[in-house]
């Protein structure tokens, strides 16, 4: 009998520590702790260019994670990709004039949106556009654009 | 004359025949296989009247197995670190030394190596104890005594390995993590922050960790299936049960890495 307790004793602590590594993995090593609820609103902009932005990247505003995108998808009228962001529900008072910009998270990391903030006493609610957008710096663009002004001034 | 002509097609024929013969072997033992795997399942509701025998065989092949697999799990944890800070310093990038090393570990060391591990410790554990019952007719005698031994012995053991294969991996990651942890942070000098806010930020429950637990579970499925079918099926002599348990582990960690390619494809490879 109680050789048979130790036993079950034993898997016990067994099953629990690794339950405790699966907890471990799920809130400390992945995202899960990090999610935001699905309850949140949505917000939409448009950009002529999203970069590589994905869904589930990062919202951001002053650097903290608002918000995560849910959907990209190109508007055939007018080709411009629609970006649908969903925005965490505590940050329930963004300006209208607030501002949206692709950001790359240092030279080589990853693209994510970044919100400014405008001065309007009027807040987005679910479904609503944000008007004024920055699209995505393209990198091999900007060479370009830096090797032809170089070009020009070498004409001179 | 027609005689040689005959001697001659026959030794054309003959090695067609003996790759017939291999084939047809290979078939029958696949097919005992299942039917012995159907009836290990069909005996899963006789066991949960019994979780005594279930209990067991968890602290057979789960709580044994803890050690080996804590300790390979936090070594191979600092040798990702250590390897992974070498290729990820020299790019500049190793803060993400977090997200290489849990990557690796959730995603595929985790729960191949376990599995491997396992298949050696407990798996060749099984294949034995089997095949020696049946070497020594004990599965005979519970047989007569219209106990099923498939159920009575086989069932309890399956799903032994199935339930502690995802928690001895999941240990193994967890413990690799604190491995790698200890060496990048610790001896070489990674930010502390970095490194788990990085992996916080790149590492998906959905994506990485629910799926190396599935992959765990299917080489809980396959290593113990393997072990109990090459028991089971094994000849009944010392020598018959000494290659079944060396089939067994060969068997068990072919088909893991196989297995862990096509399931990575499906779940990675987009």
């Amino acid at each position: 009998m109680a050789k048979q307790h130790s036993i079950e004793v034993l898997v016990g602590a067994f099953m629990a520590a690794g339950f405790v590594a699966l907890f471990f993995l799920a809130m400390k090593v992945s995202n899960l702790s990090a999610n935001v609820a699905d309850d949140g609103y949505r917000l939409t902009a448009r950009f002529t260019n999203a970069g590589s932005i994905k869904a589930r990247a990062p919202v951001s505003m002053a650097g903290v994670r608002v918000g995560r995108v849910e959907d990209v998808r190109l508007d055939k009228k007018t080709y411009q990709a629609v970006v649908t962001m969903r925005i965490d529900p505590t940050v329930d008072d963004i300006p209208e004039d607030t501002f949206a910009n692709i950001f790359t998270a240092g030279l080589l990391g990853e693209q994510y949106i970044g919100l400014q903030p405008g001065g309007s006493q009027d807040y987005l609610r679910d479904g609503d556009e944000i008007t004024q957008t920055q699209s995505a710096l393209i990198l091999e663009q900007m060479i370009g654009q830096f090797l032809f002004k170089k070009a020009e001034e070498g004409g001179k | 004359m027609a005689n040689k002509a005959r001697a001659l097609v026959d030794g054309l024929l003959d090695p067609l025949a003996r790759l017939g013969h291999g084939g047809l072997k290979a078939l029958a033992g696949l097919g005992r296989a299942h039917l012995l795997l159907l009836g290990i399942l069909a005996g899963s509701w006789d066991m949960l009247r019994r979780p005594r025998l279930l209990l067991a065989q968890v602290f057979n092949v789960g709580v044994l197995s803890v050690l080996i697999v804590g300790v390979s799990g936090f070594f191979v944890g600092m040798v990702l670190g250590l390897q992974g800070y070498y290729v990820l310093s020299q790019f500049g990038a190793k803060e993400s030394l977090g997200v290489m090393v849990a990557a690796s570990l959730v995603r595929e060391l985790g729960p191949v190596v376990t599995a491997l591990l396992v298949a050696g410790r407990a798996g060749s554990a099984l294949t034995a104890e089997i095949g020696l019952m049946k070497a020594t007719e004990q599965l005979s005698g519970l047989e007569m005594m219209a106990v099923d031994p498939v159920r009575r012995i086989l069932t309890p053991r399956f799903f032994g390995g199935l339930i502690s294969m995802p928690l001895l991996a999941a240990l193994f990651s967890a413990v690799g993590v604190l491995g790698g942890y200890f060496v990048g942070v610790g001896l070489l000098g990674v930010d502390d922050g970095a490194f788990f806010g990085q992996m916080q930020a790149k590492i998906d429950f959905r994506e990485d960790v629910v799926n190396g637990v599935i992959k765990s579970l299917v080489f809980g499925v396959v290593a113990t299936w393997i072990a109990l079918f090459q028991g089971h099926d094994a000849t009944a002599t010392s020598e018959g049960v000494s290659r079944a348990t060396t089939r067994a582990v060969v068997h068990s960690a072919l088909a893991v890495l196989a297995i862990d390619f096509v399931l990575t494809a499906l779940m990675f490879g987009k």
